[in-house]
């Protein structure tokens, strides 16, 4: 029984999220704490094999940020220590590792990248950072970069498109297509009478019924118009009440909690309306299986579905009897089952249309894509070159005189700013003690010129934050090497599993307030 | 980048924040070694659970420069800790499955980290003196549950907060409390500093209330799986089995639910009734991940550390963190509440002098605020009555016909902390809750060669 070990995590992305993890692939670059401690999280969610290539000798000083170490690793390989500790954590987990510098191995064997599915580059300067990202666009593998510093940090993912299906949102309007009932329902609805004499059968009319039967007066009443007016809204919720016959009929309560249900836009949001006019949804040859089915929704939503995607088939949990609520249950499956056929048979034309397999795309895949069709999530990252070379310049002035924002987009600034600080005077600001007030003013001329090389002239960064950053002395901090490692981690499972959103943005930790932020560059 | 300071120092990294002076710090921060070295050495922190917060905790609370921690968890280890509370192994020769948790963690800990020294407590929270607490310095909690968390604030707010003359707490009793809780994709870290910050007890409104099916629903119209099951767990259950209590770690109990909540899904056509949604439902299991832990954790960890040495400055006052849709955390300043039963001075309550200890508790539970029932009286460090064990009831039981004032040394007006079960919102629970007595009639003097007996 070796997979209850895991019991607590497929409940949250099930099975067939638990089988992308453990087929994934992932290759660590330096594995400092920083890079250890994201690794460590997945090696205990069963990610399939770890790869960390590291060059460097355990130090004294690392036994007092890396749980991956201890003192009999002192003066060994890096790696090896980090590779053998994180198995212990979980023997399922193919682990090796690779003594060699990442910094070298981007520039020596760019084709080394190819075979992961995911890259988390941990404290690789900015040179590398652009490196390592054109490698990996080419070769079409994921990259989460980390960088750990004293108390600040950034985490930033980089793929030029990940398509989503399943992106289990915390809240999600239910689709009970109270405001644009089909034949069907409407017919189940009919046939149950809302004045009936029973007291016990009143009160279990569930609320779906209620409101549909309300709406088809109202609109008959009002030229074939739903309540669109506040005031409008405020006469059909008192309509609603008007019906109930004692206090204590939740049915009724729940129908007026839910009228707005009634009042809500008809069709598709315009997200999805987006995703259907994006370009990628004009089919080829080289389509992913996520175009060719949004392909396919945009011909439903035109055609069968009358502006509507599929219908979603679930219904939420209400007041009613076991007998109405499982009636109502089959009338939703039943039109969502023959919405997923009509869909099949699209997403087929479609691919024989573009020269593929008609059936290379699976039933269950089709059916989850109908299901989640008002849920799709597409994000496109930047390339990291294109960021770093011409950032918004809106965004870094926004933030900088934003109270809430300064102080992550101060370190955002300062973290490149350390780099091009190395690369004039070999050594990280404050990294040793002597000369910090030299340090302070130094880096203090390269933030404030690489702000103007950004086009933000004018812009100011705190002095305070100068400051702290030469105290930080480009230190690895646990602490903050564990956030940031769990946050790295767990969108590398988001991004495995293809459950749930990633991030969007570059993420700045901020350890000295927690005013972190997600930047838009 | 070669390093090239002479001797390298196993807190090279540490060294940067704690020896250094900086801008954005605490009020009291004095770097230096000394300060570095006195975390080392005497600063005592207690890690309450070692589950998947608490293994985290230790881990970096151990690679902070923490040298005294000790951890308590009444727990033992089960398989599906597996996944995330990573001190626990179950490879090769090693298999930890039923051993208690607090001594494996601690034993690890120990083992990778040396120069930690880690005291493992295998109980429960509620079996410690109240003294037990006092002797660290910060509290850090990696619990899962409210009612455990109620009970650590009622300790610390509680107890062992006091305040002065114009209800102003005494600085050396603060004892201040760093709190995670994770779930899935969410969690938070919060600080809470007695007196200062709220404590749990005044943003107990943060944590919704229980999912709970109406009676009439399990027993009359099921739609749902879950209704299924709660009908057989909740219903079925005492039909059948009388008085004795369903345990839901005993695997033939949770096979009996099962069976059934299928005969009942069957009965009226309900799909999706599976072992795994029975177990969910019944023992109300939180999905949880390493990632998720780890984050937490570490927020709390680096708060802990900045308290104590001043660094930084401190989260004020509670983190939210949310990362399955994108990556949300945000910080909230919330307030005390200045009525606050727990980490206030304490309700005041005027009592006559001739007021005997009996009637003293039966007046706690008429009292609007406090409707306690079953109440003991402690009085600083003294019980004076204690409902529970037996054997100490009857050592207290004939303080209960003298009087408060007599048994309070004859002082006007003093604090003292009565625990008992309370009704907040309808819910019932455990409450440990402050109050000041004032007497009436009596001269503000204390004399107690003066004082002559009831």
């Amino acid at each position: 029984m070796s997979k209850s070990k895991y019991d607590r995590q497929l409940r949250i992305w099930g099975e067939v999220g638990q089988g992308a993890l453990e087929e994934a692939s992932i290759c660590l670059l330096n594995c400092g704490p920083t890079g250890s401690e994201a690794l460590k999280n997945l090696v205990l969610g069963g990610v399939g094999s770890i790869t960390i290539v590291d060059g460097s000798k355990v130090q004294l000083g690392d036994l007092g940020n890396n749980f991956m170490v201890d003192e009999r690793s002192v003066g060994q390989s890096k790696a090896k220590s980090t590779c053998a500790f994180l198995q212990e954590l979980n023997d399922s987990v193919k682990a090796k590792f690779i003594e060699e510098s990442p910094d070298t191995l981007i520039v020596t064997n760019p084709s080394f990248f190819s075979q992961f599915t995911l890259v988390i580059a941990t404290q690789l300067v900015e040179d590398s950072m652009v490196k390592l990202d054109r490698i990996c666009r080419e070769a079409d593998v994921k990259v989460v970069f980390v960088r750990s510093y004293g108390l600040t940090a950034l985490v930033r993912v980089s793929i030029k498109e990940h398509t989503i299906i399943d992106s289990k949102p915390d809240h999600f309007l239910d689709d009970l297509r109270l405001n644009n009932p089909w034949p069907e329902l409407n017919s189940f609805v009919e046939t149950i009478d809302l004045n009936v004499s029973d007291h016990v059968a009143h009160k279990h009319i569930p609320y779906v019924v209620i409101l549909v039967k309300m709406a088809d007066e109202w609109t008959k009443s009002h030229s074939g118009n739903l309540p669109s007016t506040r005031e409008e809204k405020k006469e059909f919720k008192d309509f609603v009440k008007s019906k109930m016959i004692s206090m204590d009929e939740d049915n009724y309560k729940e129908a007026i909690e839910a009228a707005f249900k009634v009042f809500a836009p008809r069709g598709i949001s315009s997200e999805i309306q987006q995703i259907c006019n994006d370009s990628c949804a004009e089919p080829s040859s080289n389509s992913s299986d996520f175009w060719v089915m949004v392909a396919a929704l945009k011909e439903f939503v035109s055609n069968e579905g009358d502006g509507e995607a599929p219908l979603e088939g679930s219904i939420p949990d209400m007041t009613s009897s076991t007998e109405h609520y499982i009636n109502l249950q089959k009338i939703y499956l039943a039109k969502a089952e023959a919405d997923f056929l009509v869909m099949e048979k699209r997403v087929k034309n479609i691919l024989k249309k573009i020269g593929r397999d008609p059936s290379s795309i699976s039933k269950p895949t089709i059916k989850s894509f109908c299901k989640n069709a008002r849920k799709l999530k597409v994000c496109r990252y930047r390339r990291v070159e294109d960021e770093f070379s011409n950032p918004s310049v809106t965004e870094i002035q926004k933030c900088l005189a934003d109270e809430d924002y300064s102080g992550a987009m101060g370190f955002y600034v300062l973290l490149r700013s350390v780099d091009r600080f190395t690369a004039n005077y070999n050594k990280f600001p404050g990294q040793f003690d002597g000369g910090m007030d030299e340090d302070i003013s130094r880096l203090k001329t390269t933030a404030l010129s690489l702000l103007a090389d950004l086009g933000c002239n004018g812009s100011v960064l705190p002095d305070d934050l100068i400051n702290e950053m030469c105290r930080f002395g480009a230190s690895e901090l646990h602490v903050v090497t564990a956030f940031v490692g769990g946050i790295a981690s767990q969108e590398v499972i988001k991004l495995v599993t293809k459950q749930f959103v990633p991030m969007l943005g570059t993420y700045i930790f901020n350890g000295i307030d927690h005013k972190s932020q997600l930047l838009t560059l | 980048m070669a390093d090239l300071e002479a001797p390298q120092s196993k807190t090279r990294d540490l060294d940067k924040l704690l020896l250094r002076a900086g801008n954005l710090v605490g009020p009291d921060f004095y770097p230096g070694a000394e300060l570095r070295d006195d975390i080392r050495d005497y600063v005592r922190i207690l890690v309450v659970g070692a589950g998947g917060l608490g293994c985290e905790l230790l881990k970096d609370l151990a690679l902070s420069g923490f040298r005294n921690l000790d951890v308590i968890d009444m727990d033992r280890i089960e398989v599906t800790n597996l996944n995330r509370q990573f001190l626990f192994r179950q490879i090769l020769l090693l298999e930890d499955v039923g051993k208690p948790k607090a001594e494996v963690a601690a034993k690890r800990v120990m083992e990778r980290v040396s120069g930690v020294e880690i005291v493992p407590h295998f109980s429960r929270i509620e079996d410690k003196e109240l003294d037990f607490y006092n002797d660290f310095n910060i509290i850090a909690l990696g619990l899962d549950s409210i009612e455990a968390r109620r009970y650590i604030n009622g300790v610390a707010c509680g107890f062992l907060v006091e305040y002065d003359e114009d209800d102003t707490p005494r600085r050396e009793t603060i004892k201040p409390m760093v709190d995670g809780g994770t779930e899935g994709f969410k969690g938070h870290a919060r600080v809470i500093v007695p007196g200062v910050t709220p404590c749990f007890e005044c943003t107990i409104w943060l944590f919704p209330p229980q999912v709970k099916f109406p009676l009439c629903t399990l027993a009359e119209t099921p739609r749902n799986a879950a209704h299924c099951i709660e009908y057989a767990h909740l219903i079925k259950w005492h039909e059948v089995h009388g008085g004795k209590s369903f345990d839901p770690d005993e695997p033939e109990h949770m096979k009996w639910v099962y069976d059934e909540a299928i005969k009942r899904a069957e009965l009226f056509g309900i799909p999706g009734v599976t072992y795994s949604l029975t177990q969910g439902v019944v023992k109300n299991i939180i999905p949880a991940i390493a990632s998720t832990n780890a984050i937490i954790s570490a927020a709390c960890a680096l708060e802990t550390l900045k308290i104590v040495s001043g660094c930084s400055k401190t989260l004020a006052n509670y983190l939210t963190y949310n990362g399955g849709e994108g990556l949300h955390t945000k910080v909230t300043e919330f307030v005390r509440d200045q009525d606050c039963l727990v980490c206030g001075p304490g309700i005041l309550i005027e009592l006559d002098t001739s007021i005997t200890l009996q009637k003293f508790i039966d007046m706690l539970e008429e009292h609007p605020k406090l409707l306690l029932s079953k109440a003991s009286v402690k009085h600083g460090k003294d019980s004076l009555y204690m409902q529970a064990p037996p054997v100490l009831e009857e050592m207290h039981r004939p303080n209960l016909s003298k009087p408060l004032y007599d048994l309070m040394g004859r002082v006007q007006k003093d604090t003292v902390h009565v625990f008992g079960t309370g009704l907040k919102n309808e819910e019932k629970h455990s409450s440990l809750t402050k109050l000041r007595v004032v007497f009436k009639g009596a001269d503000g003097v204390t004399d107690m060669d003066t004082a002559i007996g009831a």
